[in-house]
C-alpha cells in the first residue's frame, strides 16, 4: 500500500469516502509512522491508540453501511496538549498538570469528533504554552522535522512538527502571540491564527484569555480552511465569540485583484534571507495582478512590550489556580497549612511559567498598574486603530512571519529577552485581534522561512485567497525526510 | 454582653460605613454557570460542575437575569446605572476559592460597577450608596470541629456555594448612631424582599460587614457578623471599646475585626495584617455588557412594587394611616400577609390595626433576621410568623366576626391567644368554647328572670333609684359570664321594670 500517512487531509478524506482505503487502513499507517519518527522529532506525548482506530472502525462501518458520515470522516488529527480532551490526560507539558484528565471536551474537539475526525493524541508544547521554541516542556523538546538538531518552534511545536513529519494529517495549535505561526514557519507548513471571537476557546487552557486563539496547522492552505469549516463559529460555552458568525463557509475565489500592503518594519528587521523572500513574495502577488505597495507602522516599535505586558499579567491571574487541591499530581496536603501547602505545589512549576507569573503579579500590583498594565493597553488601543486605518487601504498585509531562522537547541534558552524578541512580527495580529496565516515561503540553508499574511477582523476569507494564491504559483516542500 | 446606657452612643465624631452582601436567591442558577442557585439541603459538593469549579480551560457564561436584579436592586436605592459594566478579577488565595480569583466589580479605573451614587431614605435620616456591584460567592470551608478552628487537622471544602450571584452595597460612612444602621438594614431587607431577588430568610443570604472610626482615631472594620441585628450589637460594643481607648489615649489602629457571637465582643482579626493587593484587572473572558437607556427603562418597567410605593397605596387605597402602612410595609411578609387577608374579607382597617397592633405582639423578632451559623439545619427559612400557627384565614374571620358584632374585641383577643397555638379557626373555637356572645331573647329573658326572682329587694328600690337597672344588668351579665349581650338584655331588664307597675 502506499504511503497513506502522506496524504493531505483532503486526500484522506476524499480516499476514504471513495473506497480506495479505509479508515483503519490509514490509522494503522498514521500510528505506524509516529512509532517509527515520533522518538526523533517528540512532537506527539500522548497516543490514543484504541481511541483512534475504534473511531476509524466507526467511520469504516458508517461509510460501509452508507450512513451520514462528516465532513473530516477519518482524518488523524493531533491537538495541542493545552486543549481539553475527555478521558485522555492534558498535561500543558506541565508537572502541575501531570495527571489531570479533563471531564469534558474543549468545544473545538467536540466539533472535531461530531464531523468525524480522528483524534490520534496529543501533542507537545511549552509549558502552558509560554514559549517560541518548545524548550520548555516537561516532556523534552520538540524537534524541527527539517534538521533534528533545531528547535520546531513554540510554543505549538508538537502541533507544527507533527503535521511535518507526518505523524498526524492536521493538527490544532493555539496562538497568543505567534504559538501557531512560530512553529508552523519553522516546519514548512500552514499555520491560521484566527480573528480573535471566531473560534470558541472553551475547553482551552489559558495562558492570556485576551490574547489567544485555537487555530489548525496543516500541509496544504485548503486543509487548514477544512479544520476552521468544522471549529469555528459561535458557541454557548464562550460569551467571546461573535455570534454573528456562526457557520462560516469559505470558498475560493482568488481572481479579485487584491491590494496588499508589505510591513516595511517587520520585513527590514528580518534575516536578510528573510526578507529577500517576503520581497519576492510581494513580486510574485505584483506579477498576478495585485496591487503591492510597501507601508510603515508607527507602533511596531511598542508591540512586543506591549504584548508581553498583557500576556504575562493575564497569565499571573490564570495560572493562580493550580493549587492541587482539586487536580493536578499526586501530593498529599497531610501536615500542610494551606499557605505552606500552596507554595510547595506551586514550586512545581518550570521556570519560565514562574518567570512570566512573577512579572505578571508585579505588573498588575496596584502600584505599577498604571505604568504598565494600563500603558500596555493604550498600545494595543492605538496599534489596533493604526491596522484598521491600514486595512481600509490594503486587503492584505504581508511581512515575514518569523524574522529568524529556526535556531538550535539552547541557543536562546538562557536569555528570555531574545526568546522573546523573536515574537515580534507575530504578536501585532494577537494585540490587534486580527486573523494571520503563515505559508511556507521557501528555505535558506534548508530551514524553512514563512510568509505572514493579515487581514481585517473577520476577513479569513481574504488571508485565504492570498495564501491559496501564493501557494498554488509556489512549490515549497512541506515533507522533510525522517 | 454590653449594655449601653441610652445616649452613650453620642461620641462626636463616630462614622459608619456598611458593607452588605445579599444573595441573589431568585435566581434559577449561579452567576457564571447553570447550577442551581438553590443549594440548601443538597450533598456538600452536589450543585458543582466544571465552570464553579475553575477547571482548567471553562469560560464564566454570565447570567443575565443576575444583571437585571442587581439593577432592580441598584434603582431602588436610586443610583445611576452606567452604561456599560465590566468585571474585574480580585486575585486572592484560598482554598475556598476554585479559581484564586473572585470575579467581582471594579471602579478604581472608571466605573463598572452596575450601581453607582445611590441614596436611601430612612425616617428623617438619608445614607448615600457608594456603589453597588454584581459579583460571585466563594465556596464554604467545614472544619473538622465544626466551627472556625484553625487547629483542626483537617478542612473539608464544599464548593456549592461557589459561584452564587452576590449584590454587594457599599454605603458612604454616613451612620452616626447603631440605631440607625438597624434602621437601615431593616428598610434594606424589605427592599429586596419586595424586589424578589433575595429571600433574606434563607440561611447566609444576607451578610453585613461595617467599618467604624471615632474621632482621632483610625478606622475599624468589624467582619464575621451573623446577622443584621448582631450589627447593631457589635458597633455598639466596638464604639464602647474605641472610647475607652481613646480616653485611655491609645491610639486607635487601622486593623479588621471579627464580632465573636458568643461573647458578643470584636477581637482582632486572624487575617493578615497588611494591606493586601488583589491585583484587579478587567476579566477578558466577559465581554462588556451594554446596558444603556433602553434597558435600564425596560428593567424599571419590570420592577416589583417597592416598598415606599406599597406604603402610598395603603395609604391611598386602604385608607391606613401612616403609620400603621410604615409598620405593614417594613416587612413584606406582614405586609403580604394583610393583602391576603383584605382579600378574604375587605376590611382593612381593622385587619391592619389586628395585625399590628395584637399579632406582632406574638412574634419574635430575632426570627426575622438570617442567621449564616453554618452549624444549624440548611434549608430552614425562619419566617416572622415561626412557632405561630397563623394565617390570613384565621385573622379574616377574626375581623368578619367582630364586624358583625358576633364578638367583641376582648372575646376576639382571647380567640387570638388560642388560634396562634392550635391553628383553627375562630369559629371552630367558638363552638368548641363559651365565648359566643348570648343574642337569643328567650335565653337572656330566662337569666333576666332569674335574677328578678333573686334580687327582690332591689326591685322594689327601682322605682325610686335609676341605678337599679344597671345592676341587674350586672347581675345577669354575671349569670351568663359575660356572654349575654348587654344591649338586648338592657332592654329587656328595662321592660320588665315597666311592666311591674
Amino acid at each position: 500500500m502506499s504511503k497513506l500517512y502522506k496524504l493531505s487531509a483532503k486526500e484522506v478524506n476524499t480516499g476514504i469516502r471513495s473506497g480506495e482505503f479505509t479508515a483503519e487502513e490509514y490509522i494503522i499507517q498514521i500510528l505506524e509512522r509516529i512509532d517509527k519518527v515520533n522518538p526523533k522529532v517528540n512532537a506527539v506525548i500522548c497516543i490514543d491508540r484504541n481511541g483512534a482506530l475504534e473511531k476509524a472502525r466507526l467511520v469504516d462501518r458508517k461509510i460501509r453501511e452508507d450512513e451520514k458520515i462528516g465532513p473530516l470522516a477519518g482524518i488523524a488529527i493531533g491537538i495541542k496538549d493545552n486543549i481539553c480532551t475527555s478521558g485522555l490526560k492534558t498535561t500543558c507539558a506541565s508537572k502541575m498538570l501531570e495527571e489531570y484528565v479533563p471531564p469534558y471536551d474543549a468545544t473545538v474537539v467536540r466539533r472535531l469528533k461530531d464531523d468525524d475526525a480522528i483524534i490520534i493524541g496529543k501533542l507537545n508544547l511549552d509549558e502552558f504554552a509560554m514559549g517560541s521554541s518548545t524548550e520548555f516542556s516537561s516532556f523534552g523538546p520538540t524537534s524541527n522535522p527539517w534538521n533534528t538538531d533545531y528547535v520546531a518552534g513554540g510554543s505549538s511545536g508538537g502541533s507544527a512538527a507533527s503535521v511535518a513529519a507526518s505523524e498526524c494529517s492536521v493538527s490544532l495549535g493555539s496562538d497568543t502571540g505567534g504559538s501557531i505561526r512560530c512553529p508552523a514557519s519553522f516546519c514548512s507548513v500552514v499555520g491560521l491564527k484566527p480573528t480573535y471571537g471566531l473560534v470558541s476557546r472553551f475547553g482551552l487552557i489559558p495562558y492570556a484569555n485576551s490574547l489567544e486563539q485555537i487555530g489548525p496547522i496543516g500541509k496544504t492552505v485548503s486543509d487548514v480552511v477544512m479544520i476552521m469549516k468544522t471549529i469555528a463559529g459561535a458557541d454557548d460555552n464562550d460569551q467571546t465569540v461573535q455570534v454573528t458568525y456562526r457557520t462560516p463557509d469559505y470558498t475560493f475565489s482568488s481572481n479579485e485583484k487584491m491590494r496588499i500592503g508589505l510591513v516595511r518594519e517587520l520585513t527590514e528587521g528580518a534575516e536578510p534571507e528573510i526578507s529577500k523572500r517576503i520581497y519576492s513574495a510581494m513580486d510574485l502577488f505584483t506579477n498576478l495582478d495585485c496591487k503591492c505597495e510597501e507601508i510603515s507602522m508607527n507602533y511596531v516599535d511598542y508591540a512586543l512590550a506591549s504584548y508581553y505586558t498583557i500576556a504575562m499579567a493575564e497569565a499571573s491571574s490564570n495560572l493562580s489556580r493550580y493549587d492541587n487541591i482539586r487536580y493536578g499530581f499526586n501530593f498529599t496536603p497531610d501536615g500542610y497549612e494551606w499557605n505552606a501547602y500552596f507554595a510547595k505545589v506551586r514550586s512545581n512549576f518550570g521556570d519560565e511559567v514562574k518567570r512570566r507569573i512573577i512579572v505578571g503579579t508585579y505588573v498588575l500590583s496596584s502600584a505599577y498598574y498604571g505604568k504598565y498594565y494600563l500603558k500596555a493597553q493604550k498600545i494595543r488601543t492605538m496599534l489596533k486603530q493604526e491596522l484598521r486605518s491600514l486595512f481600509k487601504k490594503y486587503d492584505i498585509l504581508i511581512a515575514p512571519t518569523m524574522p529568524i531562522l529556526p535556531f538550535k537547541f539552547g541557543e536562546k534558552i538562557d536569555d528570555p529577552i531574545k526568546m522573546f524578541m523573536i515574537d515580534i512580527d507575530t504578536v501585532i495580529a494577537n494585540l490587534a485581534g486580527v486573523p494571520a496565516i503563515t505559508v511556507p515561503a521557501g528555505f535558506s540553508n534548508d530551514l524553512p522561512i514563512g510568509l505572514q499574511i493579515m487581514a481585517s477582523e473577520f476577513q479569513e476569507q481574504k488571508l485565504f485567497n492570498a495564501a491559496l494564491l501564493f501557494e498554488s504559483n509556489t512549490n515549497i516542500n512541506r515533507s522533510p525526510e525522517l | 454582653m454590653v449594655l449601653m446606657k441610652q445616649g452613650d452612643n453620642e461620641y462626636p465624631g463616630i462614622k459608619i460605613g456598611l458593607e452588605i452582601h445579599c444573595q441573589l436567591t431568585g435566581l434559577q442558577s449561579k452567576l457564571f454557570c447553570s447550577c442551581f442557585c438553590n443549594y440548601h439541603g443538597l450533598e456538600p459538593n452536589g450543585n458543582i460542575c466544571p465552570i464553579c469549579c475553575g477547571l482548567p480551560g471553562t469560560l464564566p457564561l454570565l447570567n443575565k437575569t443576575a444583571v437585571e436584579s442587581a439593577c432592580m436592586v441598584s434603582l431602588a436605592l436610586d443610583c445611576k446605572i452606567p452604561d456599560n459594566i465590566t468585571f474585574y478579577r480580585k486575585n486572592y488565595f484560598y482554598p475556598d476559592l476554585p479559581k484564586n480569583f473572585q470575579l467581582t466589580q471594579y471602579n478604581a479605573y472608571g466605573i463598572t460597577s452596575i450601581g453607582v451614587g445611590g441614596s436611601l431614605k430612612y425616617g428623617e435620616k438619608t445614607s448615600r450608596i457608594r456603589r453597588i456591584q454584581l459579583e460571585e460567592d466563594p465556596g464554604r470551608l467545614v472544619y473538622e470541629s465544626g466551627g472556625i478552628d484553625f487547629s483542626s487537622s483537617y478542612t473539608l471544602i464544599d464548593y456549592n456555594r461557589a459561584g452564587i450571584s452576590l449584590v454587594e452595597i457599599v454605603t458612604e460612612p454616613d451612620f452616626t448612631d447603631p440605631k440607625d444602621v438597624r434602621v437601615f438594614l431593616n428598610k434594606i431587607t424589605s427592599i429586596i424582599e419586595h424586589l424578589g431577588v433575595c429571600n433574606t430568610k434563607r440561611q447566609g443570604s444576607v451578610r453585613c460587614d461595617a467599618n467604624i472610626s471615632i474621632q482621632g482615631g483610625k478606622r475599624v472594620e468589624i467582619k464575621n457578623v451573623g446577622s443584621f441585628k448582631e450589627v447593631e450589637k457589635a458597633l455598639n460594643y466596638e464604639i464602647a471599646r474605641q472610647k475607652t481607648m481613646s480616653m485611655h489615649d491609645i491610639k486607635v489602629l487601622a486593623e479588621t475585626r471579627d464580632w465573636d457571637d458568643a461573647r458578643k465582643v470584636t477581637k482582632q482579626s486572624r487575617a493578615k495584617e497588611e494591606e493586601q493587593d488583589y491585583r484587579y484587572f478587567p476579566e477578558p473572558d466577559i465581554p462588556t455588557i451594554l446596558l444603556g437607556e433602553e434597558y435600564v427603562s425596560s428593567i424599571r418597567k419590570k420592577m416589583p412594587e417597592l416598598p415606599y410605593e406599597r406604603k402610598n397605596r395603603f395609604i391611598a387605597y386602604y385608607e391606613l394611616s401612616d403609620h400603621i402602612s410604615q409598620v405593614l410595609i417594613d416587612n413584606k411578609e406582614l405586609a403580604d400577609f394583610f393583602e391576603s387577608a383584605v382579600k378574604i374579607y375587605s376590611s382593612p382597617k381593622e385587619i391592619a390595626n389586628w395585625i399590628v397592633t395584637e399579632l406582632l405582639r406574638y412574634t419574635d423578632d430575632d426570627i426575622t433576621e438570617a442567621k449564616i451559623d453554618s452549624s444549624s439545619i440548611p434549608n430552614q427559612s425562619s419566617s416572622l410568623f415561626a412557632g405561630l400557627k397563623i394565617d390570613p384565614n384565621q385573622i379574616a374571620e377574626l375581623a368578619i366576626l367582630i364586624d358583625r358584632n358576633t364578638i367583641n374585641r376582648n372575646t376576639a383577643k382571647i380567640i387570638l391567644t388560642q388560634i396562634i397555638k392550635t391553628g383553627e379557626m375562630p369559629s371552630q373555637v367558638l363552638a368548641r368554647t363559651d365565648v359566643l356572645k348570648i343574642e337569643d331573647k328567650i335565653i337572656i329573658s330566662e337569666a333576666v328572670e332569674s335574677v328578678f326572682k333573686a334580687e327582690k329587694s332591689a326591685i322594689r328600690d327601682a322605682k325610686n333609684n335609676p341605678n337599679v337597672a344597671n345592676f341587674l344588668l350586672g347581675k345577669v351579665m354575671k349569670l351568663t359570664k359575660g356572654r349575654a349581650d348587654p344591649k338586648i338584655t338592657l332592654n329587656l331588664i328595662k321592660t320588665k321594670l315597666d311592666g311591674l307597675d
